[in-house]
């Protein structure tokens, strides 16, 4: 689905990324968990574009990704970010509706597609019409992820997508998310600093530091591991981890 | 007789040399948004241009007006007509707060705002309709407004060179050492930067987006 082979990114002389080689599988959600600086936004960012390799190679639906024009690129792929980036000058509904009418759907397509993204992510339709700064956090979360979705992209990037939000509020969106995830099964790359987020969430963990990836595996095997950096992320987070761990669809 | 008095009795041709200045303006506003936002989506964009460009504007502003249409008087298809030369001398003066409104406005979009459009698929020219422009568009419209303001008062300064507009009441006032006369351009002058400011601030916020 999304594979990374030997991929590194330097900018200004600072080597961001080194030999990165990762694949993400159809439908998994993959976590790339590591602290700021580690280069997990980055990897997040060369899928769609928005950062190009130094090296390597990456390749999108199994095609080399500069042999894909790199606008249809990102329009088949959803992306949310932790500010959201919810233009402010639309409404709800032409947030959310932006792609399909720049691809040419025809009116009541949009609309119909718009109302199904709000039973999808949970919003009441009397937001419609809202603008982004009269809308709480959560309610923009699920906006930023409903737009996101709104061209039904087979591939979802979100950076944090809830980094900024309160405990509950997170709490709610997390599970929202793991049922969208069950019902949809879109391939996620999700970026995160919050082990507890990342156990709960992805199907797989790749663990980064420093620019290198330094495992991938399991939520369950993350937290048997042995690897020290995996080890000092749980002592870090403290006990009670194992409640968190995503279980999978059962 | 007072200066009330005065231009009442001189309405006609105070209203003429209103219309002549308002001729003034307007082109040279017009002109220079139609030049300076263009120009500061550019350095906007190639930020290796916006040392060059806003330091040639501010070079601009810092010649004396009065110069400015002296310097230009010679210029061959322009001496011909004095107003064209104002026009072009007070686009000249109108075209910094323009171009850096344009340039402030674009970079003062929400970056998270840009990169979302982006990452999302926009191509930059939807990017810069659909997202920057309106988002900019009352810093760059508030540019437009003192751009106008200006322009209001430097077009006094025409009359020296014979371009007409109030500046001729000015000039004669004080020629003829008789205040009513020089207010008899000033004050219209000022109603009309007033006006100016007021009327692009009404189109700022009926553009404005929400």
């Amino acid at each position: 689905m999304i594979e990374f082979r030997n991929v590194s990114y330097q900018v200004n002389g600072i080597q961001v990324l080194r030999g990165l080689t990762l694949h993400v599988a159809r439908g998994e959600t993959l976590v790339l968990l590591g602290r700021s600086g580690s280069g997990k936004t980055t990897t997040l960012k060369l899928v769609n574009r928005l950062v190009s390799p130094s090296s390597g190679e990456i390749l999108v639906h199994g095609t080399p990704q500069e042999q894909i024009d790199v606008i249809r690129l990102r329009r088949c792929i959803g992306y949310v970010i932790q500010e959201v980036g919810l233009f402010p000058h639309f409404n709800v509904e032409r947030n959310i509706g932006l792609l399909p009418k720049i691809e040419g759907w025809p009116e009541d397509r949009i609309r119909a597609r718009v109302r199904q993204m709000f039973q999808l992510v949970g919003l009441p339709e009397e937001l419609a019409s809202r603008y982004p700064h009269q809308l709480s956090g959560g309610q923009r979360q699920r906006v930023g992820v409903a737009r996101a979705l709104a061209a039904d992209p087979s591939i979802l990037l979100m950076d944090e997508p809830f980094g900024a939000l309160d405990p509950l509020t997170r709490d709610d969106v997390q599970r929202e998310f793991l049922l969208l995830q069950q019902r949809l099964q879109k391939t996620v790359v999700f970026v995160t600093h919050d082990l507890r987020e990342a156990l709960r969430l992805g199907s797989r963990i790749a663990l980064m530091e420093a620019g290198k990836l330094v495992t991938v595996v399991t939520p369950a095997e993350f937290l048997k591991s042995s690897d020290p950096w995996a080890s000092a992320y749980i002592r870090a987070f403290g006990d009670g981890l194992e409640s968190a761990v995503n279980r999978g669809t059962s | 007789m007072n200066v009330l008095q005065f231009i009442l009795q001189n309405r006609t041709q105070v209203l003429e040399l209103t219309v002549e200045h308002l001729w003034l303006v307007g082109w040279s506003t017009f002109l220079a948004a139609l030049i300076g936002i263009p120009l500061g989506i550019l350095i906007a964009h190639w930020t290796r241009l916006n040392k060059p460009v806003l330091a040639g504007a501010n070079i601009i502003q810092t010649i004396p007006s009065l110069a400015l249409f002296g310097f230009l008087l010679p210029v061959p298809w322009l001496g011909e007509r004095v107003d064209r030369l104002a026009i072009l001398a007070l686009t000249l003066y109108a075209l910094l707060p323009i171009i850096r409104n344009t340039y402030e406005g674009i970079r003062g979009v929400d970056a998270a705002v840009v990169e979302a459009g982006r990452g999302m698929g926009l191509t930059e020219s939807q990017l810069l309709f659909q997202i920057e422009l309106p988002l900019a568009l009352s810093v760059i419209l508030s540019g437009v407004r003192v751009a106008a303001v200006i322009c209001v008062g430097l077009a006094t300064i025409a009359a020296a060179i014979g371009a007409g507009g109030l500046g001729e009441f000015i000039f004669r006032g004080l020629a003829m050492v008789d205040n009513r006369v020089i207010l008899a351009g000033a004050i219209p002058a000022a109603i009309l930067a007033l006006l100016a400011d007021f009327g692009v601030g009404w189109i700022e916020k009926r553009l404005r987006p929400r």
